[in-house]
């Protein structure tokens, strides 16, 4: 009968497609070799100020390693919108780049695939050496005990940035060491139209970065040492409402500031709407949105009391880029050289320079393009108060929980509701209930 | 059938045409707005855009126009999507067509089954086929050699199936709505079940097709998320690429107008262009 | 009146068309060629093996992954993540626990939007194509105008609303609150509650010149002679678009409305906060590694979906019959 005949031949075709799927295992879960020794595909993070820019900052210096290796980089610049997507795609079917800039926050998830080349002794040795890299960027590319996936790239950390004209105005001396002068300052500053604080309260990493270091200072994280989820502990629970509150109760940041995901709060700083903000190496930037170089100075971000330091007086997190290997690579060797030659002091101080960042690499953080004031606040910060987000698997589902939980209180502010202790601890148990896994 | 351009103009009453005259200017008024914003922004520079909104630019420049197209390798994705739309939208209408007539004038076993099938795949959220489908395509890739990942050819033949299930049921109906006398007509003529198709079936269908076709077009055209995935620096269409003008520095107001404005014109000619097929319904030899 | 009747619902009726002066509605006859030959496969074949390979495969992989714990551990080998049953599901409907409440409280909003911006952009459809039907002067400018929204690309649309609605230098508060005075201070709409009605004001910003498209095209099906009997008979204008123009457009208003319903369930680019499902099951999924129990939730939507659609057809087909 037709029908069977039909149905037999769906029945078959379909299986045959469904085996294709299948076969994903095979490919994915192969170790990489050297077939392709004179090729490397290499996936960049939009750095700079348009894909374009990237572009032009690095083939320079991918020229020199074709150069010196013999060595063709093909080079794509990947926008962010896209890279996670397609790091996704390529960790599951074994089709990717050879070698990939990814967010230091994506270390542990990434690691957690098995997707990423381990960086073992020998490994290191092949590309320089561990002891190279300051101790709190390494401490970003991966969790802890096991061997890292990706070394750092670029490396960059909170300042608080003022703007002296307004300080001057307003007849502040110094930008503010503690949390309690910053809000003084910032009532000062609030005045007229202007603001004393620019917030992107709708940006959900930038939420959980501030949120994040805030828990530190009052003693508290957002994991305990197992791994597991503690989002909604007294000391947490303060330091989110500490962040909140520069907008709910404080008053010290605009309500639209509510709404900021785009950089706006930086525009903001630039036209001088706000007087401070908290970013991270936000001078470029600055420069490009026509803000004069005297007109703002970088201070250590504050801290409850006393000065920035380890403990409870870290100040900013480990903010950066990390360089990785996709283990499925054709040309490892080449991968291997390629990384050696990103983190090399030359390189490392030149890619640095043109992006404003801070070299992870010591040797390179000594050259003089990282001396001038706002460098070198970031690279104090850096070397001495800096810690890194939660090396787990789950960070991500942190981010994106906790960061929305933070947006939404941002949003109450803005409307007018109030914040307090109660409502900030609700939404954070919320939060912690919908982890998974 | 024929078409109201040919009908002779009626007298309308009042009632009708103020209807007409308001309703039609509020929505113009709704369409146009947004259009115009972008338009008046992609003439400001940025400094401008990112402050108090102001009607008209106080300051005007055509800057943004040139620097669209080195931002963002913006012409080499233009002539991506459209290699990319138009294949699309020429095959999937094409396979349409041909699966409309067979479910419009045929009865055959599995009829049903075939297109509930085709109507419940519009029901599954697209970031679930997302993976699958790469993976699919990669494991295509290892076996034959052809790598449909990253190329163009991948892309169009996912489009053109994403817009096959709407295209053949919209056809489907259209059809139906055809006289079987033009086709037994044909058939007496001498033509085969194909030849009653192409002489008669498509002629009375134009408007459905071109209706179809645009449909498949702009699905092709807009579509983001299969087209993060599946492309690279070299095939990147312009629904993704647009994305580059939002850095890590900054959103380029003017400059995504701008860019926006440039690649919709064609589109807009086209659609200015193909109104007459929508409107102009061929009845050659209507059966009385 | 006579009302040609052609079907749209699939493997319906048969029939011929409309014999003029004809009287009462009938459900049109067709004689179908019973499967002579291969033909019809062969015709159904390109769209079966296309459909097949790019939609029904990879559906049957999503859902297959429904049952698997299928989180950043095991995407490099999908074959070895380990079986959780209904575990995903389990967790998705629990809706007094935290995943179940959010997934619930997603699929309230967005089934209120999609009706509001579904409602609405067939509306606007509908009257503009009627009211388009004379040629006027400057009929085919005006066609032009209304399709420019859908001309555009998505992002671009979804950007300048997203700029439009900003709550310090967007147009929407400089008019209502600078200009026109009609709110003391500023609103938000990309945050918030009026977050909702940004949503479907772009949505149907975006959609209505399709429905537009779509019913104009099928307004060409309609025989003029109908129009000419009624005017004999004394029909003024209104009475012809509620006699004749929307009942012949019923065929195609039941598919419109569907797709158009099942798109905007599950559209991804919003300018706004809002918690649609889509996005939903993206931030559930993708952006928190656990796949499994983002295909769960698909398949949970696949299912509510099929029973809407089957219910929405049912009615609507039944409604037609029952005028017969």
């Amino acid at each position: 009968m037709r029908r069977t005949r039909i149905t037999a031949a769906i029945a078959a075709i379909t299986t045959a497609t469904a085996a294709l799927t299948a076969c994903g295992g095979g490919t994915a879960t192969g170790n990489g070799g050297n077939d392709k020794p004179k090729t490397l595909t290499y996936w960049a993070s939009n750095q700079g100020k348009s894909l374009d820019d990237d572009k032009q900052k690095l083939t320079p210096e991918l020229q020199k390693f074709t150069k010196q290796t013999g060595i063709t980089v093909k080079l794509e610049v990947v926008p962010w919108t896209d890279l996670l997507n397609r790091i996704l795609a390529a960790t599951s079917s074994g089709q990717g780049p050879d070698v990939l800039n990814i967010g230091n926050t994506w270390s542990a998830s990434l690691q957690a695939t098995g997707g990423l080349l381990p960086f073992d002794a020998k490994t290191f040795t092949a590309i320089g050496g561990k002891d190279r890299f300051v101790p709190s960027a390494i401490g970003s590319t991966g969790a802890a005990g096991k061997d890292p996936t990706a070394v750092p790239l670029y490396s960059l950390a909170y300042g608080l940035y003022y703007n002296k004209k307004l300080f001057k105005a307003a007849g502040i001396a110094n930008p503010p060491a503690t949390w309690p002068e910053l809000v003084a300052d910032g009532k000062k500053l609030t005045t007229g139209g202007k603001y004393g604080l620019a917030i992107e309260g709708a940006n959900s990493p930038e939420n959980i970065h501030h949120a994040f270091i805030f828990a530190k200072q009052h003693g508290a994280d957002f994991f305990d040492a197992s791994g597991n989820p503690t989002f909604a502990t007294p000391g947490t629970v303060a330091a989110v409402k500490q962040y909140i509150d520069f907008m709910a109760s404080d008053k010290i940041a605009a309500p639209g500031n509510a709404e900021y995901a785009q950089n706006q709060s930086v525009q903001d700083f630039a036209t001088g709407k706000a007087a401070m903000l908290l970013w991270q190496a936000a001078g470029v930037q600055l420069k490009e949105r026509g803000m004069k170089p005297e007109d703002w100075g970088v201070a250590p971000v504050p801290v409850q009391s006393g000065a920035p330091g380890q403990g409870t007086n870290v100040d900013t997190m480990v903010a950066g880029i990390n360089l990785a290997v996709f283990k499925n690579t054709q040309n490892r060797d080449g991968a291997l050289k390629f990384v050696k030659f990103m983190t090399s002091d030359d390189e490392q101080k030149i890619l640095n320079g043109k992006y404003g960042s801070i070299p992870p690499v010591t040797a390179a953080q000594g050259d003089p393009a990282f001396s001038a004031p706002e460098q070198t606040v970031l690279r104090q910060g850096l070397l001495k108060s800096a810690v890194a987000l939660p090396q787990v698997p789950k960070e991500s589902q942190f981010e994106e929980l906790v960061g929305t939980a933070m947006k939404d209180l941002f949003a109450d502010a803005a409307a007018g509701r109030p914040v307090t202790t109660e409502s900030v601890q609700k939404r954070l148990e919320k939060a912690q209930q919908q982890m998974t896994g | 059938m024929s078409s109201p351009a040919h009908r002779p103009p009626m007298a309308r009453p009042m009632s009708f045409v103020w209807t007409r005259r308001i309703v039609l200017t509020l929505l113009g008024i709704f369409a146009a707005l947004p259009v115009y914003v972008m338009l008046s922004t992609s003439l400001k520079p940025l400094q401008d855009v990112t402050e108090k909104f102001h009607w008209f630019p106080h300051r005007l420049t055509l800057r943004p126009y040139v620097d669209i197209w080195h931002t963002v390798p913006l012409a080499r994705y233009f002539v991506n999507s459209i290699i990319v739309s138009a294949a699309a939208t020429g095959l999937s209408v094409a396979v349409a067509i041909f699966a409309a007539y067979a479910v419009s004038r045929y009865r055959f076993k599995g009829k049903r089954v075939f297109t509930i099938t085709v109507l419940s795949t519009q029901m599954f959220p697209g970031i679930l086929f997302l993976l699958p489908l790469f993976l699919i395509f990669v494991n295509i890739g290892n076996v034959t050699g052809i790598a449909l990942y990253g190329s163009r050819a991948g892309l169009i033949i996912t489009y053109l199936t994403f817009s096959l299930p709407f295209s053949i049921w919209m056809l489907a109906g259209y059809m139906d709505s055809i006289p079987r006398g033009l086709d037994e007509a044909a058939l007496v003529d001498g033509c085969g079940p194909l030849g009653a198709l192409f002489r008669v079936v498509i002629p009375a269908a134009v408007p459905g097709i071109v209706a179809v076709a645009v449909y498949a077009f702009m699905t092709a055209w807009s579509e983001v998320l299969f087209a993060s995935v599946m492309t690279n620096d070299t095939t990147r269409t312009l629904a993704v690429g647009l994305r580059g003008y939002s850095t890590q520095y900054d959103v380029y107001w003017n400059q995504v107008m701008a860019a926006s404005l440039v690649v919709s014109v064609p589109v807009v000619a086209g659609f200015l262009l193909l109104q007459r097929y929508l409107v102009t319904g061929l009845t050659a030899g209507a059966v009385k | 009146m006579a009302v040609p009747t052609g079907t749209t619902a699939p493997s319906r009726g048969e029939g011929q068309g409309p014999r003029p002066g004809s009287g009462r509605v009938r459900e049109p006859r067709r004689t179908l060629k019973v499967g002579r030959g291969a033909v019809p496969y062969l015709l159904v074949l390109p769209a079966l093996l296309l459909e097949l390979l790019i939609h029904l495969v990879p559906m049957v992989v999503g859902i297959v992954m429904s049952f698997k714990e299928l989180t950043q551990f095991y995407i490099r080998n999908w074959s070895q993540a380990p079986w959780k049953g209904l575990g995903n599901y389990r967790v998705a409907v629990d809706f007094h626990g935290a995943i179940g409440e959010a997934l619930l409280r997603s699929f309230g909003i967005t089934c209120a939007f999609t009706v509001l911006a579904v409602g609405l952009s067939w509306l606007f459809g509908t009257a503009a194509a009627i009211l388009m039907q004379d040629a006027f002067r400057g009929r085919g400018f005006l066609r032009a105008l209304f399709m420019t929204p859908y001309a555009l690309p998505v992002y671009a649309s979804v950007i300048i609303w997203a700029f439009m609605l900003q709550h310090d230098n967007g147009l929407v508060n400089h008019v209502l609150h600078d200009q026109l005075h009609l709110s003391s201070k500023p609103a938000f709409w990309l945050i918030g509650d009026n977050s909702f009605v940004s949503l479907v004001v772009v949505s149907v910003w975006r959609n209505w010149p399709f429905a537009l498209l779509i019913l104009m095209a099928g307004m060409q099906n309609i025989p003029d002679e109908l129009y000419e009997a009624s005017a004999i008979d004394g029909a003024g204008v209104w009475q012809q678009i509620r006699r004749i123009t929307l009942p012949s457009l019923r065929p195609i208003n039941q598919v419109l409305v569907l797709v158009l319903f099942l798109w905007t369930f599950n559209d991804f680019n919003v300018p706004a906060a809002g918690d649609l499902i889509s996005i939903h099951i993206y931030q559930a999924s993708f952006l928190t590694w656990n796949f499994g129990s983002g295909s769960a939730m698909s398949v949970l939507l696949l299912l509510f979906l099929l029973v809407v659609t089957s219910v929405y057809l049912a009615l609507t087909s039944m409604k037609r019959r029952s005028h017969v």
